[in-house]
């Protein structure tokens, strides 16, 4: 821990700045929680089993289960990353073009005319 | 002139949370756009840093606010299953499926906004976070600050469609 905190403020002085894998966790974690929740909904759609597994408070239905996984999921992803790219100056274009490929494909996961195709 | 308990807590949820949350975009886009070392003093930089830091933890806070009561209090009301009899005003997402012609505001337009509301205060927390730490060295790295702005500006699209298609099915089905 020490050490890690060590490599972390001698990376910021040495280079005046914080290291971009701090945003990249948090950008790449955020899009996995998006897509995760669009993935539910469609698969809740085409499977009533995985609508009644998210079906987590009834009044609200498998909403709850579909956006509590979505929020799980990104919580630990982030928690991950930032554990493997916290200190590190790492590839953000590549990571951005995943992002916004798993963000794009999380839109499109939760539109209507597309999931209902899957009923 | 009275509010009925589902009536107030629509308007809690529609109208100040989600109102708040789309009137303070315009503001904080601007204050993103606007984190240039060209175009602002130090001064000026430490200024809108510190707005930008409070402002997006705000917005995104008022966005998770947003989607709670939406979906834990005011949703439950409008999918609750009316027993037999009664009278579907008081059961929104029954009285739309029981009227052809206004079916889609639910299989499409409640369908929609039920999940992509989510993506706002996920996105809204991503950017808060990266303004948070990166502060004034967004000034200087186009990239990361062009990602916060389209990440911004994506959080502000998956509530403003929330927020409108909301608005057409009150105007159609109110939760009363």
């Amino acid at each position: 821990m020490t050490s890690q905190t060590e490599t972390r403020s001698g990376s910021r002085a040495s280079a005046g700045r914080l290291p971009n894998g701090l945003a990249a966790s948090a950008i790449l974690s955020g899009a996995i929680g998006v897509f995760v929740i669009g993935l539910l909904t469609t698969l809740s759609e085409a499977s009533s089993a995985v609508g009644s597994a998210l079906n987590w408070y009834n009044p609200s239905g498998s909403l709850t289960g579909k956006t509590g996984v979505g929020i799980i999921l990104w919580l630990v992803s982030w928690v991950i990353l930032r554990g493997r790219w916290g200190d590190k100056e790492i590839n953000l274009g590549s990571v951005l073009v995943w992002s916004f490929v798993l963000l794009g494909l999380g839109f499109l996961l939760t539109f209507p005319p597309f999931f209902e195709l899957f009923k | 002139m009275s509010m009925s308990t589902r009536e107030f807590w629509g308007l809690i949820h529609g109208i100040v949370l989600g109102g708040t949350f789309l009137l303070s975009f315009a503001g904080g886009l601007i204050w993103l756009y606007s984190l240039r070392p060209e175009w602002l003093t130090a001064q000026g930089l430490r200024s809108v840093t510190r707005w930008l830091r409070s402002g997006t933890w705000v917005m995104a806070i008022v966005a998770w606010l947003t989607v709670l009561a939406g979906t834990y209090i005011v949703y439950p009301w409008y999918r609750a299953k009316p027993p037999a009899g009664a009278d579907l005003r008081l059961y929104p997402r029954s009285f739309l499926l029981a009227h052809p012609e206004i079916a889609e505001w639910h299989k499409f337009g409640m369908e929609w906004k039920e999940h992509v509301a989510w993506f706002s205060p996920i996105l809204a927390t991503v950017v808060a976070y990266i303004v948070w730490r990166y502060g004034e060295q967004l000034a200087e790295d186009n990239r990361l600050r062009n990602a916060a702005i389209t990440l911004f500006i994506l959080a502000f699209v998956s509530a403003a469609v929330a927020g409108v298609l909301g608005a057409l099915i009150t105007k159609n089905a109110p939760v009363i």
